[in-house]
């Protein structure tokens, strides 16, 4: 499985997430820079956080006009996997291709913790090494992780099973306590906790990398 | 308005903050009048902030060599130290005092982003950054505005960068009331060979200026930072620069790759007197001159004289030499992080900095002597009255008004510059880039070099309170105590940062404090043979008032390879407790007085040197044989908080202990909250605490069982006894009550 990290200007964890698919799972992968948008040969299409394009305007809204995002379509539309990782999750709903919006947290700060999540639904090909109802603890880092969509939305996303994580403890006011969601045709995965610090013994847990090492199966 | 125009008088000499035989040197050098852009520039290279006239005399004092020192204080924009297998490390502390007390939100954010520009301008990858804050009572709604504003500036700055900020101290006391400190810590790896010089080489080559447009935000902010604040300080704030981290962001992705593709001569950062102090620096470096034409400079405003635009200080701008016929390599890479760059001038060989307007030549000055020959000032300097005083304060006197001990140790984990700081570090990001592998609320912040086994451990501390009571004691004990956070860690101390915090340096008091925190700090570094390898003197941080107790920030940098890094908290039941250290009745200056009785006064506990090198053999020895479970310093509130700590610290993994002390002839408050230095409780697992014993005394500490992990309270002789439910309520959500947010 070869994973793409796309690389806006002002991402910051794409070191982080090409450090965990490459030297942690051994799998071949490569930045992709925004200007350039090949992903011919990408197998997985990893959106990373960080604060692209300063998150002027809001998280995400400009980085959707990026290049890179045309081809990134593209590739959902072939059913190919994606995942976006906290400001790639905002990017995600920006563009389109998962529904809801990012609010700001609802203390108006930035949180930076380990969180407890819940495993809601393990019906995605990023969710195998998964059990339902499991209990994870992942870091958050984010000002604007504060997920909103209306009922309509909602009711849609729990009848389909699209809720993949939830918090135990919810840290930022998010509806329904939504960390991660997956899209209709469930290759598409945005969440706002961040695996890739999850994923050594050292960071003090490794339940992000099952997240990793499930892809790895669905290709 | 040509510069010439500008009549220069005494009294616009004055404002400029040049004295009269000032004046005259200046005149000398030039060998003619100055005109009012010269002016201007000399105002601001010859300021405390720049030219540290004040302060140099007494830096000299500071131990700067080392087998490891690669880059020496004074010598670049930060030290860079070697850690081994072609790896070094650059880092330095800086404040951003004065700013940050106008406006606190950007000026604290700046002062992340200046930082870390010292360090990616070496070529070095900024992989941390850590701070030391300073308020006054945090009650005070005054304080509580600048406590947010400079935290949510640091995080803005900080988290948008990508760059972790890992931990640090904030301290509360009545003496930084108007006085707010904010001193930024960053470090950066680098391969040994990418290390670069700020200098001006090679006639001819080209000078590019990189990044943000030239503004009228920051006019004169060294200059700013350069006297008391006042009533009047709150007309300064256009001299408070905006920050924007995200172009930042895009310097620094554009810089090292820059750098990687070896078409630079010569790089630094515009900080503190912008184009000016990068420009005549560099040249000064090199030995060379530089001429650039000001009306080539960006400028996002109209109207610009060259005098603002040499003066400004708006944030995210570089000067790059470049090797003359690579420019196009250059732009290519500047083109694509989308940063507006534009050759504004070129390299000379006549050692004058020369600006022009157009084709009209507006500066022209020695380069050398503008960036070197700043005057150099030995003040007057007299013992304060306070000091005798406060010194022979008695502290038993006042022993039998404690009350119950129990409520003593939780008014102590309550008051917020013991209390956790969560409420703090939770706003910043202090996981991105994966490093992180010691959690904030640990002695030291600890961070792993990826692909070696060196970990590099950090640890910022100061007493200002032992600084005022006893300046030379104050100052060497700090650098004892960040030496112990990083031995504590199981990391090796290799070297020093400093930030000098003081009052006005004309008051012969406050000289006399500068002068004797500065001799102990030169003490303890040659006992530990930790060099300072650079910093920054922040003076005049007084109002009306009065100034801030004297606050030499000390950063120290330690290095551990090979094995996994020792934290504070207990871990298992059954581990047994050690004392390293001995314990006397020193209740002098301690955080018990101070929360209890509101005192600030009594002797200051002594430190002896040789004691002090012992233990972190000690602690050193026993963690390189994998012996400690957890290592904690006892620092503020004493043995008691230090115990509570270490049963609390780690959230959700809460563990009691009993502990039962040897009491003698000490008082149970000098037993449980005195602050005798040189001393740290241990964790070790019972079968291996005999082989720990034995490594400890064998080092002459002194070293007693004092008791075991387990349970669900923390119990001490028969004097405390209190849940860990109690003590995790006091200690965790002090900061998060008094800021009106739950935990």
């Amino acid at each position: 499985m070869r994973f793409g990290v796309v690389v806006f200007p002002g991402s910051n964890c794409d070191h982080d997430c090409l450090h965990v698919v490459k030297d942690v799972l051994g799998q071949p992968a490569e930045f992709v820079w925004h200007k350039d948008p090949d992903l011919s040969k990408i197998d997985c299409v990893v959106l990373p956080g960080g604060f692209s394009y300063g998150d002027y305007l809001r998280t995400g809204a400009i980085a959707r006009f990026s290049p890179v995002m045309d081809a990134v379509k593209k590739h959902a539309e072939k059913g190919r996997p994606v995942i976006g990782i906290c400001n790639g999750f905002q990017i995600l709903l920006e563009a389109g291709l998962l529904p809801g919006a990012m609010l700001r947290n609802e203390s108006l700060k930035f949180v930076c913790k380990f969180v407890t999540l819940k495993v809601d639904s393990t019906h995605s090909p990023f969710m195998k090494h998964l059990k339902k109802d499991q209990r994870l603890s992942i870091p958050v880092a984010h000002g604007e992780g504060n997920y909103y969509a209306d009922d309509a939305t909602l009711k849609k996303l729990n009848e389909n099973d699209q809720v993949l994580l939830r918090y135990v403890d919810n840290p930022n006011g998010s509806r329904e306590d939504i960390a991660g969601i997956t899209n209709e045709a469930r290759n598409v995965f945005g969440l706002m906790p961040h695996p890739e610090r999850a994923s050594e013994k050292e960071l003090g847990s490794t339940d992000g990398l099952a997240i990793f090492q499930s892809i790895l199966e669905a290709v | 308005m040509t510069p010439q125009a500008v009549e220069i008088t005494p009294d616009l000499i004055q404002k400029h903050g040049i004295t009269p035989s000032e004046y005259e040197e200046i005149k000398s050098i030039l060998g003619r009048e100055p005109n009012v852009t010269e002016l201007g520039i000399f105002s601001v290279m010859w300021s405390e902030h720049c030219s540290y006239k004040n302060s140099k005399n007494v830096l000299k004092l500071l131990p700067k060599d080392g087998r490891r020192m690669l880059v020496k204080a004074g010598e670049e924009n930060a030290g860079v130290v070697d850690i081994g297998d072609g790896w070094v490390i650059a880092f330095k502390v800086e404040s951003h005092n004065h700013p940050s007390a106008i406006e606190p939100f950007q000026g604290a954010a700046t002062g992340v982003g200046g930082i870390l520009r010292d360090i990616f301008t070496m070529g070095a990858r900024p992989i941390m950054c850590m701070n030391s804050l300073r308020f006054g009572k945090i009650e005070e709604p005054a304080v509580k505005r600048l406590l947010t504003g400079v935290v949510a500036g640091i995080a803005h700055y900080g988290n948008c960068m990508g760059i972790p900020t890992t931990g640090g101290e904030v301290y509360f006391d009545e003496s930084y009331e108007g006085n707010p400190l904010v001193n930024a810590f960053a470090l950066g790896l680098a391969r040994k060979e990418e290390i670069v010089k700020a200098k001006a080489e090679g006639i001819g080559n080209p000078v590019f200026y990189l990044g943000a447009a030239t503004g009228r935000d920051g006019m004169g902010g060294a200059a700013f930072a350069s006297k008391d604040l006042s009533a009047e300080s709150e007309k300064d704030r256009p001299a408070v620069q905006v920050g924007d981290p995200f172009l930042q962001k895009l310097l620094l992705e554009a810089v090292l790759e820059l750098l990687k593709s070896g078409c630079v001569v010569g790089i630094q950062d515009m900080g503190a007197a912008g184009l000016t102090c990068s420009t005549c620096e560099t040249a000064s470096r090199g030995g060379m001159g530089i001429e650039i034409d000001v009306a080539k400079v960006p400028q996002r405003e109209t109207g610009m004289i060259p005098y603002e635009i040499m003066l400004s200080e708006s944030q995210e701008r570089m000067l790059v030499i470049i090797q003359k016929g690579r420019e196009d390599e250059a732009k290519r890479i500047f083109k694509k992080w989308d940063l507006h760059a534009e050759e504004i001038g070129f390299v000379t060989g006549d050692g004058i900095m020369r600006v022009k307007e157009g084709g009209v030549t507006v500066v022209e000055i020695p380069a050398k002597r503008l960036a070197d020959d700043a005057p150099v000032y030995t003040r007057e300097e007299r013992e304060p009255a306070y000091y005798k005083e406060k010194k022979t304060f008695d502290p038993k006197t006042l022993l039998a008004k404690t009350g119950d001990l129990n409520a003593a140790l939780l008014k102590l984990l309550d008051s917020p510059t013991i209390a956790s700081k969560e409420w703090v570090y939770e706003q910043y990001d202090h996981m991105v880039r994966t490093n992180t592998v010691v959690l904030p609320g640990s002695d030291a912040s600890v961070i792993r070099v990826k692909g070696t086994d060196k970990y590099i451990a950090v640890s910022l501390d100061c007493n200002s309170t032992y600084c005022y009571l006893d300046p030379y004691l104050g100052g060497k004990i700090a650098v004892a105590e960040s030496a112990r956070n990083v031995a504590c860690s199981g990391a090796a101390p290799l070297s020093v940062t400093n930030c000098l915090n003081f009052g006005n340096p004309h008051n012969p008091e406050i000289f006399w404090q500068l002068k004797r925190s500065v001799e102990g700090m030169r003490d303890a570094c040659v006992a530990f043979a930790t060099p300072v390898s650079g910093g920054n003197v922040s003076l005049y941080n007084q109002n009306p008032k009065g100034a801030v107790d004297p606050t030499p920030t000390i950063g120290m940098v330690g290095l551990l390879e090979g094995r996994e890094p020792v934290t504070s908290h207990f871990k298992d039941a059954g581990d047994v407790i050690l004392l390293l250290g001995d314990t006397h009745e020193e209740l002098g200056g301690s955080e018990f007085l101070k929360v209890l009785f509101g005192v600030k006064a009594g002797p200051v506990p002594r430190l002896d040197l040789g004691e002090a090198k012992h233990l972190l053999d000690a602690i050193l020895s026993t963690a390189a044989e994998g012996l400690l479970k957890s290592a904690h310093d006892c620092s503020e509130g004493g043995l008691a908080v230090a115990l509570a700590e270490s049963c609390i610290s780690f959230k959700g993994k809460e563990i009691g202990a009993t502990v039962d002390l040897p009491q003698g002839s000490l008082t149970p408050q000098a037993l449980l909250f005195g602050e005798s230095q040189s001393r740290v409780v241990v964790s070790v697992d019972a079968a291996r605490a005999k082989r720990a014993l034995e490594v400890i005394e064998s080092k002459g500490v002194p070293v007693r069982e004092i008791g075991r992990v387990g349970g669900e309270s923390l119990a001490i002789n028969g004097l405390v006894k209190a849940p860990l439910k109690v003590l995790s309520h006091a200690w965790r959500t002090s900061i998060h009550r008094r800021m009106g947010s739950a935990s």
